[in-house]
């Protein structure tokens, strides 16, 4: 298995506050990856430095062996934490933008996933509630076929059913040897897709494991150990 | 049929358990041919790694057979099912001894109970 991302002593400081401190991590191809934290622990601050929205104060990130830069976005599929489109926009429109911009855009995937998810085409953003623009976002991110997703807080709006059928849709539209990284604080819900975990907290790297060794060795759910580790 | 994951134990050994009791009820009798791994993740809701892997320990086990083209079946070796289904009995009744034993019952009155018991349904 070839290494899709390595983070190496890693550490990002805004002003006088450490957002991330030493991370050394790596991550292989075809895994689905729960990168988990409390909040303001770092997790998005280390999904925008893989994205290169940030760059690091010191350390080394490198994507499929490349540093981060317009060859890796090629590959990296983003789902922001927070929304970037234009809200006038309508969906189908936002789709032939997504055509030009990428590649490995499958326009036929995203409207057959808005389909089952009973989302119109041509709806304006600006119409629709919060969990349902989170679902045209997700769509859009899964619809690439990329080698890396990085999903932050994908489910956070949406209810538990679409939560199940978002789950299943990024089980069944990534490509084996995709990785996926969803950060996300809903561990009991995405648990069960979930190969290898990493935790983080206060900018540091807690654990970086795989969940069936959680379960064998400690005889406990990944939620239950993060509430254990990260009790308050 | 729901699948069921308890928190304690990893999801690829619930997996076997749930295949197997599936291919023990005939859900998947002897030489037949298993969905697709990506088919068979998707309707449990579990990574397809981790259905892979369940998969794969079971071939190691001799249960389920690979075909090169035409994807995994269930072994048409009747013995073989019945002694994973025999081992498979033998580790529900030891966990109920185990259980009984902790509830202060010895080894006749456990048997007088399920005599009685086996009597009962026969009425």
């Amino acid at each position: 298995m070839s290494i899709i991302l390595e983070c190496k002593g890693i550490t990002k400081t805004f002003g006088d506050k450490r957002a991330l401190s030493d991370i050394n991590l790596q991550i292989e191809q075809g895994r689905i990856v729960g990168l988990l934290g409390p909040n303001g622990s770092g997790k998005t601050t280390l999904i925008k430095l893989i994205n290169e929205l940030l760059t690091p104060t010191a350390g080394e990130i490198r994507v499929a062996g490349m540093r981060p830069g317009i060859e890796t976005k090629k590959l990296v599929s983003y789902l922001p934490e927070k929304t970037y489109l234009n809200d006038w926009m309508r969906v189908h429109q936002i789709i032939e933008l997504f055509m030009d911009f990428y590649n490995d855009f499958k326009p036929e995937k995203a409207y057959d996933m808005l389909k089952r998810l009973n989302i119109n085409p041509n709806d304006r953003l600006k119409t629709m509630s919060r969990g349902t623009r989170e679902k045209v976002q997700l769509i859009l991110v899964m619809s690439r076929e990329a080698k890396l997703y990085l999903l932050d807080e994908p489910i956070g709006g949406v209810d538990p059913a679409a939560r199940d059928y978002i789950l299943e849709t990024i089980i069944s539209n990534y490509q084996e040897d995709a990785t996926i990284i969803i950060s996300t604080h809903l561990i009991s819900d995405v648990e069960k897709i979930l190969d290898h975990i990493v935790f983080i907290n206060n900018g540091q790297l807690v654990l970086s494991s795989s969940v069936d060794e959680i379960r064998n060795e400690k005889g406990k759910s990944v939620d239950a150990l993060f509430r254990e580790v990260f009790k308050c | 049929m729901p699948w069921d994951f308890k928190s304690d134990r990893p999801i690829y050994t619930q997996l076997i358990e749930q295949i197997e009791l599936m291919i023990f009820s005939d859900i998947y009798p002897p030489g037949s041919r298993l969905p697709p791994v990506r088919d068979m993740a998707q309707e449990a809701a579990v990574n397809p790694n981790t259905m892979q892997k369940a998969l794969s320990r079971m071939e190691e086990d001799g249960l389920i057979v690979t075909h090169r083209t035409s994807g995994r079946s269930v072994t048409e070796d009747g013995d073989m099912i019945k002694k994973a289904k025999n081992k498979m009995a033998l580790e529900q009744i030891t966990e109920f001894l185990e259980k009984m034993q902790k509830l202060g019952f010895d080894r006749q009155e456990v048997l007088s109970i399920i005599t009685g018991m086996t009597e009962e349904m026969k009425k």
